[in-house]
């Protein structure tokens, strides 16, 4: 990871290139078999990190989700399992 | 021109030839006499930049953050408990790489509460990421605070500095100071200009952002090795400060010692005492000689061994103490650096002057003699009853 002197952020707007989904020690997985699309579990996602679509189902960003695997605990359809993040 | 002032109007003369724009401060003894100069020399029209009133330490040092992050020079003065108030602050402003300069007038830490001189303040701060300086005189003092600046703001450095002087023997005692000229000053420290950390709506930044455990490490390990580089512009600040001014101040100095086998290591004030002692110890016929410690942080490693290359017994005098290991900074670092070195002298420890107790140069005197009959390693309080309560 490039970073600047003291942390320094020189251009705004770029959290964007900070991804934070290193902390994963769980890793949530969908199987577009059993998913309907309904999206709850985007709704339920704290980090925003699931998008839901007519043509893909669910899709989970890795970049940025921290495996706290609610959207397991939510998803009315069992589509979502937990793996071990391994890194 | 010369005057005859204390050390804290010496200090005061000093920052105003420095013209800090920012220089938010809070007294407490015995650095009190530096914001009441500063202040009255605002008052009298002579103060370019603009004193802050606060309502702490912890205040003063965040408020030097806050004008050092926009880009413009600071300063603030502090002693023992405020400086131990500043301490969180202290880790940030070093960790944002902001070239604040503090003058830390050394006193006793509480408790019991005690208002004399000892290095407890400023050695406790250590681990904080500033450069700390220590003084001998009022001259060396106005003079380390000029450098200061240079030191802090050198795109190599980009690190606070601490100039550290003992409170009362500096700060309240009388002593002809040559106050340098304006001009001169000017053309020695330029005007602050940071390319990393400024205020530009044109061009905004983030300063202090979080950081992860992804880029922390890497920025803490860029702080340390910008702290060992400091070393070399310590130096090279020295050089041009003696070249400008007609007096030069070593990260390490040495007296006397080229053929000394006794040498007396301490830091600040003890330094003047410790010249007179091993003058007088010369006279008898003694080969004693002095290392003064100009620079604690950073530890200047090979200046100090090179300096006690010939001595074989070294007498470490010190106004701190490391509880739990029952000896002075100084003297811990010290016993590390020489490990692995060869010859390895002789070095005993002996704490003194803290909370004030004075120390004549009767105690130095006696602490060289004792070196020699002791073992390699002893650590010795002056002047206490050996009773445990």
């Amino acid at each position: 990871m490039k970073v600047s002197i003291a942390g320094i952020i020189s251009e705004p707007g770029n959290s964007t290139e900070n991804k934070t989904g290193d902390w994963r020690t769980f890793r949530p997985v969908v199987d577009l078999k059993k998913c309907k699309k309904c999206g709850i579990c985007a709704k339920f996602c704290p980090d925003s990190a699931i998008t839901v679509s007519k043509e893909k189902g669910a899709e989970i960003d890795y970049d940025y989700c921290k495996g706290c695997m609610i959207c397991m605990h939510e998803c009315p359809f069992n589509a979502i399992t937990q793996e071990d993040e391994e890194k | 021109m010369k005057k005859i002032i204390n050390g804290s109007k010496a200090v005061a003369e000093a920052v105003k030839l420095c013209r800090p724009k920012v220089l938010p401060m809070y007294p407490v003894t015995p650095s009190t006499h530096i914001p009441e100069a500063l202040t009255q020399m605002k008052a009298d029209g002579e103060l370019e930049g603009t004193p802050i009133t606060v309502e702490s330490e912890f205040s003063a040092i965040s408020a030097c953050i806050g004008a050092s992050a926009t880009g413009v020079r600071t300063f603030t003065a502090t002693s023992s408990q405020g400086l131990a108030l500043m301490h969180e602050v202290l880790h940030t402003t070093s960790g944002m790489r902001l070239p604040v300069v503090i003058a830390v007038a050394n006193r006793a830490l509480s408790a019991p509460i005690n208002i004399w001189n000892d290095w407890q303040d400023s050695i406790s701060q250590r681990d904080t990421g500033w450069i700390q300086l220590y003084c001998e005189s009022n001259q060396e003092a106005l003079d380390t605070m000029i450098q200061a600046y240079k030191i802090a703001e050198d795109k190599r450095v980009l690190l606070p500095v601490m100039v550290c002087m003992d409170g009362f023997y500096i700060t309240h005692a009388t002593e002809p100071v040559d106050i340098p000229e304006q001009e001169t000053v000017d053309s020695f420290l330029p005007e602050y200009k940071p390319e990393h950390a400024y205020l530009d709506t044109e061009k905004p930044i983030t300063q202090g952002p979080f950081s992860g455990p992804d880029s922390f490490i890497q920025i803490k390990f860029e702080q340390s090795t910008a702290t060992d580089r400091s070393l070399e512009v310590i130096k090279e600040v020295a050089k041009e400060f003696g070249e400008k001014f007609g007096r030069h101040y070593p990260v390490v100095e040495t007296y006397k010692t080229k053929d000394a086998d006794k040498v007396i290591l301490t830091m600040g004030t003890l330094a003047g005492t410790a010249k007179d002692a091993v003058d007088e110890m010369r006279e008898e016929g003694k080969k004693v000689g002095l290392v003064k410690l100009k620079a604690f942080r950073p530890l200047a490693k090979k200046e100090l061994i090179e300096a006690l290359s010939n001595a074989s017994e070294v007498s470490v005098i010190e106004k701190n103490i490391s509880l739990g290991t029952n000896s002075g900074a100084v003297f811990t670092e010290l016993r590390s650096l020489l490990y692995g070195t060869d010859p390895i002298p002789k070095t005993v420890n002996y704490i003194v002057g803290i909370g004030g107790r004075d120390v004549p140069k009767i105690d130095l005197k006696a602490a060289v003699k004792n070196t020699s009959g002791c073992g390699d390693g002893e650590i010795f309080w002056v002047g206490v009853e050996e009773v445990v309560r």
